[in-house]
């Protein structure tokens, strides 16, 4: 690491603490720890702000002395939990990065089936060790949560620069309406779009649908979100319950909340039928 | 009040002549629905052709150009110990809003009392207002619109000049100097008896169109009375809690605030939030106390404001009746049906 990276940051001539970060994938696309890298133009500020000690995405090897532990992915495997937990016991602040690690994400869609159907459907007879996807903190606590599939570079930094200075982390608590309202956008409703953006957090600056792709929901639920009218919104419009829960359960942040909407489609079923 | 009669060809002419200097904002087709009825939106036009001067009612008012969604409140350099405070009114040249319907230039009036006429006057919000040259416009009664019931079906004052479709010709009022002033560069005449005439006939026919009515008739009082009414709870049942109503609302000014500091950390911002009374957080206090948790209350608080609060406040109501909010509410809550459920009317 280059000396200006190196040399210590100051805020207001106060000495600006540089904790040293390590990342780390469970199952995992490592999508999110790429929207970093991605992130050309602030890359070295980040770089600065925080000595990263481990990134197997950015760097050769690596130490374990970090204090806060980046771990992006779900857990799957029986070799995850041992290793979460160590890294848990390591990290002073262990941050949940994205979807998976927050909810289970998109891989906690196989948990719909029996893990038998799922090995022998992936890897035929091949023998492999595969459990149902879990977030993080069914494994172990979670001081942070950042969200998004992929985390959004924007909050990232946000949140980083927050840590670095010590002060307040914060998340939307309002729905995805909010910013997608700011941005102008026409409701993908009256174009015919299914959207989760009434019932999941903002944060995201409403990316998918002022792209005009409805929401999924891949940071979960919003404080005091109403399932049960966006539901009922969903059928109004004329979407079946199958579309509905298919989005609910894409990433897993509303597994919480509909098993009531799933009764009327039982997927599991349908797939053992076929 | 002066009258004056342009034919519609002139209105091309005064809007070349406005755009040769000026930034124009204006009603345009923005997209089409699933039924494909158009959706109107207010944009930047650089052409007279873009406008769609017969615009029912735009999704999202005016109100971004006077209180953007997001604006920057002050910006800060930071070298060293020092740190360097600018404050930009975000605004840096006068601009023209060609078509804007009364109920909208109403909203800007009670936005004016709010955020103009109070002991701390908001200077981001005057910058933008004092700078605006208004250009008003008559408008077809759609059937969500209840701007007749609210007083705010036509508009006396808060802009520089107001034109009627006479059919083949405008009926222009003009209420500003500088409107005065412009006319002279396009060909305007003094309107004749038979001008007046149909101008009233227009209006006339325009009043019978409205359908959506509110009953504001003792509304502070039975509001005041049915505070603790059950119909809050069923409307809160429906609410998403997603603060689209507020955002679509020509009036809705509250905000929130943030403060961040830029990675480098050499730059810092204090940046502002239009922020609405139906989220979560919104009546939550330092320590934690929320006092609206749940949906209806902050629900109902909204309606309290507009409906009760304000016009304790100012004799009038802080809803113009543009029918904004209920057109956009997935959860169909509109302000007709919950103002007569609380009246007793409906169940």
């Amino acid at each position: 690491m280059s000396d200006t990276l190196a040399k210590p940051k100051t805020y207001l001539g106060v000495p600006v603490h540089r904790p040293k970060v390590a990342f780390f994938e469970l199952s995992s696309c490592e999508g999110c720890q790429l929207q970093l890298l991605n992130n050309e133009a602030t890359l070295l500020d980040f770089l600065s702000l925080m000595e990263v000690v481990r990134f197997r995405e950015g760097m050769t090897g690596g130490t374990d002395d970090y204090e806060i532990a980046f771990v992006e992915g779900s857990v799957t495997r029986q070799d995850e939990v041992e290793r979460l937990k160590k890294i848990r016991e390591t990290a002073k602040v262990l941050v949940a990065f994205g979807s998976c690690a927050c909810f289970g994400g998109v891989n906690q869609l196989k948990n719909r089936f029996s893990m038998d159907q799922v090995r022998k459907e992936v890897y035929g007879d091949h023998p492999i060790d595969t459990d149902v996807a879990r977030p993080l903190e069914s494994v172990v606590p979670v001081d942070l949560r950042i969200y998004g599939c992929p985390v959004k570079k924007e909050e990232v930094e946000k949140i980083v620069t927050r840590l670095a200075l010590g002060s307040e982390v914060f998340y939307p608590r309002y729905p995805v309406c909010m910013e997608c309202k700011a941005n102008g956008n026409i409701c993908l409703f009256e174009l015919g779009e299914p959207c989760l953006g009434p019932i999941t957090r903002a944060g995201c600056d409403s990316w998918c649908p002022s792209n005009r792709a409805g929401c999924w929901g891949c940071r979960g639920p919003a404080d005091d979100m109403n399932i049960t009218q966006m539901v009922s919104i969903m059928e109004k419009y004329g979407f079946s319950r199958e579309t509905i829960v298919d989005r609910l359960e894409c990433f897993g942040g509303f597994s919480a909340h509909i098993e009531t909407f799933r009764d009327a489609v039982d997927i599991r079923e349908k797939v053992q039928k076929t | 009040m002066i009258f004056r009669i342009i034919k519609k060809t002139e209105l091309e002419k005064l809007f070349n002549v406005l755009s040769d200097e000026n930034r124009i904002i204006g009603p345009v087709e923005v997209g089409r629905d699933q039924d494909s009825q158009a959706i109107y939106g207010f944009r930047d036009v650089a052409d007279f052709r873009q406008l769609a001067l017969d615009y029912t009612t735009t999704s999202l008012p005016a109100k971004k150009y006077f209180l953007p969604y997001k604006e920057d409140m002050a910006t800060f350099r930071i070298d060293g110990k020092d740190w360097q405070k600018t404050v930009d009114y975000n605004i840096d040249a006068p601009f023209v809003f060609f078509g804007m319907h009364a109920c909208d230039i109403n909203a800007l009036n009670k936005l004016d009392k709010v955020l103009m006429g109070s002991v701390y006057p908001m200077p981001y919000y005057a910058a933008k207002r004092q700078n605006a040259f208004i250009i008003g416009i008559d408008c077809e009664p759609q059937t969500y619109c209840f701007c007749r019931s609210m007083g705010a079906d036509t508009v006396l004052h808060g802009f520089d000049m107001f034109i009627t479709d006479l059919g083949n010709r405008y009926f222009v009022e003009i209420q500003s100097d500088t409107a005065y002033n412009l006319l002279k560069k396009v060909r305007a005449e003094e309107p004749l008896e038979s001008d007046h005439v149909e101008y009233m006939h227009v209006i006339s026919e325009k009043k019978k169109k409205f359908t959506a009515q509110v009953d504001t008739t003792d509304l502070t009082k039975i509001l005041d009375m049915e505070f603790q009414s059950d119909v809050w709870k069923q409307w809160g049942e429906k609410c998403l809690g997603c603060g689209t109503c507020a955002n679509v609302c020509p009036t809705c000014y509250c905000y929130s605030i943030e403060e961040n500091v830029r990675i480098d950390l050499k730059a810092a911002n204090k940046n502002k939030i239009l922020y609405s009374c139906n989220l979560i957080d919104f009546a939550e206090v330092a320590g934690g106390h929320n006092f609206r948790p749940e949906r209806h209350s902050r629900l109902k608080y909204r309606y309290y404001h507009k409906h009760r609060g304000f016009v304790e406040a100012y004799e009038e109501s802080l809803c113009v009746g543009c029918g904004r909010c209920g057109e956009a509410c997935l959860a169909d809550i509109t302000v007709p049906e919950v103002i007569s459920s609380v009246r007793g009317e409906t169940s």
